[in-house]
């Protein structure tokens, strides 16, 4: 890989861990231990079910708000500090540019989920007492999650390289809402007439899909995710990463920096 | 005393107070709530809301909402309520959230069947939720003996209660009692043993400690009835030789018709009374035993409670 990426990305990651983005690990921590004692005393007979429900949303949840809530600031509070100048004045080409800040705040993601992770597995078995087979499913469920990460860390970084922060975090957490709600919209194409139907399936199909890389129930109930699901979703998501992080590096290139 | 720590003095007294009026203002607006909840109902948001408000996280959701059903029958139960009217939308709101969360139809079924204090006393709700469960989990035997469980315990429906469990027979897996329910429902006879079948699947099925001890409790009153009802024959045989009704076990034992002084599965001795009535010394031991005036008005099959 380009080692002027490699460098963006290490600096945006080493960047990431000063802001202490690692400290909602404390908060999972606490989240995790507390359920998994807690849900036993109030509720019945659905101890593992929430481990597993509440730890990979919980994961997901606090990805998708660091991706957003870093990604809005990657390209903007580049340009407030005036830091990009000196890194552009130097042979660094704005696509490298967006690609290493992509692959850093990516890569810091990973870096927590993996920590999360082993959260929910410690949570699991401190519930269950032994590991089953069907557990594995869980990485799977993770795995899923991670691409998700991908295409919100594009989707946040798309905005930034055009629009201020705050309004990049509402567009991003909006499109994170409506692409969860992207199996509705085409409930709804499909129901619809003439013009909207057209309009309806075009949404559906450009918003991001959140709902098919969403197999937290399913991996709850131990159920087994297909190798062509896993397949079809990686496709998907890393397709829609590459096509948001291609128009975000269109925008940023044509972007007036003077 | 330096202006900065005077500051730090009164803001230190004012957060305090402040801490200290919030929660007294929370603890009110807790009161006004107990209050004002008596149309709970109002607030339940429709399954499908729930769904699409759940962005995705239905199973946590679910797991919330049956969380809450257990919370509400749970604190209603515990002061003998006689209205549940909440219990059934949520285990709705739960299942339609999660329609693989088995838990809320096995034990949501036994929570709405039994008639007040020991549950909701709506098995028809019970057995539509049962129903829903079976329609989105047919591979699960225990939704089939749940679902004859409440047509026979609450209905006293045998022909239901025959075709559910001949349903969960065909199961792969399913506990072998299922076959054997089946054919006793059929014939509608042995009511006794086929609670003990029942009560006994039901321990062997769950690895819940609150449900085998339920299960367990359930077990040992039949236990008792069984061990009564086959007193009393000895004690009316007893009589029929001898024209007179026996005093004490040690009469029965004495004429051969026992061989040893009979303990109840407690260990405690069972007591003769007068006209020969058998009793368990202390039928508070036995949760769930009913202690009728004759052994004509006893129940065959105990009681049935969640």
């Amino acid at each position: 890989m380009n080692s002027r990426i490699v460098y963006i990305a290490s600096n945006t990651f080493r960047e990431a861990i000063r802001d202490h983005v690692l400290y909602n690990l404390i908060a999972f921590a606490l989240l995790m231990s507390g359920a998994a004692i807690l849900v036993g005393q109030i509720s019945l007979g659905i101890e593992r079910l929430v481990v597993v429900n509440l730890g990979l949303a919980a994961v997901s949840l606090f990805g998708v708000v660091i991706a957003i809530f870093i990604g809005i600031g990657l390209v903007s509070k580049e340009i407030e500090k005036r830091t990009l100048y000196t890194v552009l004045s130097r042979p660094v080409e704005r696509w490298q540019f967006i690609v290493g800040k992509f692959l850093g705040l990516a890569g810091t993601l990973v870096v927590n989920t993996a920590f999360m992770a082993v959260g929910v597995f410690a949570a699991l078995l401190y519930v269950t007492r032994a590991f089953e087979r069907t557990d594995v499913w869980i990485l799977v469920a993770l795995y899923l999650i991670i691409l998700q990460f991908l295409m919100i860390t594009a989707i946040a970084l798309l905005f930034s390289s055009f629009s201020t922060p705050l309004l990049s975090a509402v567009f991003a957490f909006s499109l994170f809402v409506v692409g969860s709600f992207a199996e509705d919209l085409r409930g709804f194409a499909a129901m619809a007439r003439g013009i909207s139907r057209w309009l309806a399936i075009g949404v559906a199909y450009l918003v991001p899909n959140f709902s098919s890389l969403n197999v937290i129930t399913s991996v709850a109930h131990q159920q087994p995710v297909t190798g062509q699901f896993i397949l079809s979703d990686s496709l998907y998501a890393l397709v829609y990463t590459a096509m948001t992080l291609c128009g975000a590096v269109l925008i940023f290139e044509h972007r007036n920096l003077k | 005393m330096k202006p900065s720590a005077r500051i730090t003095l009164v803001v230190s007294i004012l957060l305090v107070g402040l801490v200290a009026t919030s929660v007294f203002a929370l603890y009110r607006l807790d009161q006004i709530r107990s209050r004002v909840s008596l149309r709970e109902a109002d607030y339940l948001m429709s399954p499908k809301i729930v769904k699409r408000l759940s962005l995705g996280y239905d199973g946590l959701m679910a797991d919330v909402y049956w969380t809450r059903a257990v919370q509400y029958f749970g604190a209603r139960h515990i002061v003998g309520s006689r209205h549940y009217e909440l219990l059934g939308p949520l285990l709705e709101i739960a299942t339609m959230l999660d329609p693989h969360l088995t838990v809320a139809y096995l034990f949501g079924g036994n929570f709405l069947a039994p008639p007040p204090p020991h549950g909701a006393g709506m098995p028809q709700q019970a057995i539509q939720l049962t129903e829903y469960g079976i329609r989105n989990n047919p591979s699960d035997w225990k939704l089939y003996y749940n679902l004859g469980f409440i047509y026979y315990m609450e209905l006293k429906d045998y022909s239901k209660a025959a075709d559910a469990f001949a349903r969960g027979a065909e199961v792969p897996g399913a506990h072998p009692f299922l076959k054997v329910m089946a054919a006793q429902m059929a014939q509608h006879a042995g009511e006794l043993q086929m609670a003990q079948m029942m009560w006994t699947t039901a321990y062997q099925s769950t690895q819940d400690p609150d449900i085998r001890d339920n299960a367990a409790a359930h077990l040992l009153a039949l236990k008792v009835e069984e061990d009564i009802i086959n007193l009393e024959k000895l004690v009316s045989l007893y009589r029929e030789r001898t024209g007179d009704w026996p005093s004490s076990f040690s009469e029965l034992e004495a004429t051969g018709l026992l061989r040893a002084l009979p303990l109840d599965p407690l260990g405690q001795p069972y007591k003769l009374e007068p006209e020969g009535r058998v009793e368990v010394r202390e039928p508070s031991r036995f949760r769930f035993l009913e202690m009728p005036s004759s052994s004509s008005d006893r129940s065959p099959d105990g009681k049935v409670s969640p």
